[in-house]
Order: C-alpha cells, then structure tokens, then sequence
C-alpha cells in the first residue's frame, strides 16, 4: 500500500494523490520499459564469456578426467554450476533487489527455500527409506 | 488501495489541535489507475518461479530414481558428452542472440529485433533437434522411459525441459508476426520482456541439467 502525506487542500481532488508522487504514470512505465530490465551490450558480453567459461570447464573436467577423485569432481562441477546460475540471473535475467521494489527478490528468496526443502528432503527422505527397506539388512527376531 | 494521511485541518478552523491531532487516516476506496501490463512483469516472475518447483520435483524423482537401473543400461553406456555440450552451446548462443533482440527492442529497430528473434529460433531449433536425436537414439538402443526408473525420470526431466524450449519458440514465432504486423507497440516489448525472462530462464534450468544429469551421470 502506498502512503502519501499532503496537505487537505491538496486531496481535494483525489486523483492528485497518485498523481503527486508519479508525475506522469506512463511516461515511468515506458521508462521502466526503455531502461528498466533488459541491460547493456556490456551486461550480455561479460555474462555471455562468464557462462562459456564456466560451461567449458566442467565438461573438459568430466571429459579428460582431470581430477581423479570423483568426489571432488562432482563438487566442484557443482559450485561452477551454482556460479553460472548466479552468473545468468545477474547478466540475462537482470535480478536486482529493486526491481518490482524487491519483489522479484523476495519470490526468488521464498523458491530457493522452499526447493532447498524440498529436495534435500527428498532425498533425505527416499535414501533412509531405501536402506530401511532393502531387503536382509535387518535382522526381524530383534525388532520389538 | 492508497491510505492517506492529512497532516493538517483546514486553515483557521481549530487553532488549538496540533497538525499531530489531526492527523487521520483514511482508505481510498476508489482504485487509483494502473498502466495497463503494470504488474505483468512481476506475475511473469511468480510463474517462472511457480516452473521452478515443478522441475525442483523432476531434480529430485531424478536423484531418487536415478540409481534405479533395473539391470538396465545406465548413463556410461548411454550418454555422449560431446553431443551434450553441442547442445549446452546451441542454448547458450540462443541466450545471447535472445539479449541483441533485446537490446535491438530498446533501440527501437523493428527489423534487427525480428532478426535477432529469428537468429534465436534457429539455435534453439537446433538445441531440439539434437535432443531430439538423442532421444530416438536411445530409444532405438532399448533405453525407452519403461525401462527402468532411471530412464523415466531422465525422460521426464529432460523431456519437460525439450517441451519448455518447444513452446518457447511456438511463442517465440507468435511474437515475431505480431511484431511485423503491429510494430514494436508497448505490448509487444512487454511480451518480449516476458519471453526474455522465460528463455534465459530455460537456460538456467539446463545449467542443471548437463550438470546433475550428464556430468555427474558420467563422473
């Protein structure tokens, strides 16, 4: 809700309200629309090379098998995959915590919780269930 | 709805109260005007988000099911990494040729954006395309969706993205003959703003793909 503080002689018309704090609607819609989201050359370049980079890299650590642990291999193909999300949602998908005034950022926020949730406990979940229910694991004389 | 707050009475009528006093509230029941599309940017976002926790789900059946092979054939003996990474390229170069049809709309240039769109279908024709192939392939070597849960959850998971990408561009099309027959109207940039959103959004999703899927299918 918007709050706008003016005095009596100026809410004699109602439509002065909005009209005070956005002088002309739709010429900061059409801003929004000219500056708004969708960057610069520069923003596409830098996120395009990012995104090469950190595409490459992974799949020439996969393919040539540069490290031999497979553990860390997968970790660290995770964190480049963790920093090319970042890397497309700051180049291409232009997030900023002020566009929409944070909404956009508060939704992102409450998905990235509420997928962690649901995929860790997921798989949390399925992997107990798989062991507890393999077959000859546990021995039935000694349950309660 | 707008609450607004007088800070003072009308002057010369009770000289005792302090602006403070009098200070009330009160809601506007009329709806101020909106701009039309004022809030489609934000309601586009909540759907992508809402898409999220759809392939959340498909992310997780795969990390369930997908050690499931039922004697089956598992990623080793199917996946071919080359072709994975021709395919991550074709998405990648779709996104950037998607940013110079975006940057051409703020230019106000009606044929480079039209250009740049068309640039962008062809990319992401070939990234169906090759998946696509993929698919036939592995379904002629046997590794169809019923083989095992693995394969399901594979299928569905990549599946839903290649459908994702295949109405991204039935929309992508909409788009460039609304362009050429109207112009570069409000409406049509704002429905290209969306379409932005929902393609760079693919492209994120596919991060995760080719990484849990292909990569770690193949460590």
């Amino acid at each position: 809700m918007a709050q706008t503080t003016h005095s009596p002689t100026g809410h004699a018309s109602s439509g002065q309200a909005p009209s005070a704090a956005h002088p002309h609607p739709n010429a900061e819609d059409h801003h929004d629309l000219e500056h708004g989201s969708h960057g610069s050359l520069r923003e596409y370049a830098v996120g395009f090379l990012l995104s090469v980079v950190l595409t490459a890299i992974p799949f020439w650590l996969v393919m040539s098998g540069a490290i031999p642990d497979r553990q860390t291999t997968a970790l660290v193909i995770m964190a480049f995959a963790i920093v090319q999300i970042v890397v497309h949602m700051i180049y291409f998908l232009h997030m900023n915590s002020k566009s929409e005034n944070g909404w956009t950022m508060m939704a992102l926020i409450f998905t990235i919780v509420v997928v962690g949730i649901a995929l860790s406990g997921s798989l949390w979940v399925m992997y107990h269930l798989n062991h507890n229910m393999m077959p000859m694991t546990h021995d039935m004389r000694q349950m309660p | 709805m707008t609450s607004i707050t007088t800070t003072a009475g009308a002057p010369g009528t009770d000289k005792t109260l302090s602006p403070e006093q009098l200070r009330a509230t009160f809601f506007q029941l009329e709806e101020h005007h909106h701009p039309e599309g004022d809030s489609t940017m934000l309601g586009f976002w909540m759907y992508l988000m809402s898409d999220c926790l759809i392939f959340a789900m498909l992310f997780a059946a795969y990390g369930v099911l997908g050690g499931s092979f039922a004697a089956g054939p598992g990623p080793k003996d199917l996946f071919e990494l080359p072709l994975v990474a021709v395919n991550t390229a074709m998405l990648l170069f779709s996104s950037i040729t998607y940013g110079f049809a975006m940057l051409a709309m703020a230019k106000n240039q009606k044929g480079a954006t039209i250009a740049w769109l068309l640039v962008t279908a062809v990319f992401g024709a070939a990234f169906l395309s090759i998946e696509l192939y993929e698919f036939s392939t592995l379904i002629h070597e046997g590794a169809t969706p019923m083989r095992s849960g693995f394969l399901t959850s594979f299928f569905s998971l990549v599946g839903t993205h290649g459908l994702h990408v295949t109405f991204g561009l039935i929309w992508l099309f909409t788009l460039v003959s609304q362009i050429a027959t109207k112009g570069l109207i409000p409406a049509n940039k704002r429905r290209l703003m969306c379409l932005s959103l929902f393609w760079h959004f693919l492209d994120v999703i596919w991060i995760g793909v080719f990484t849990f899927v292909y990569l770690m299918g193949m460590l």
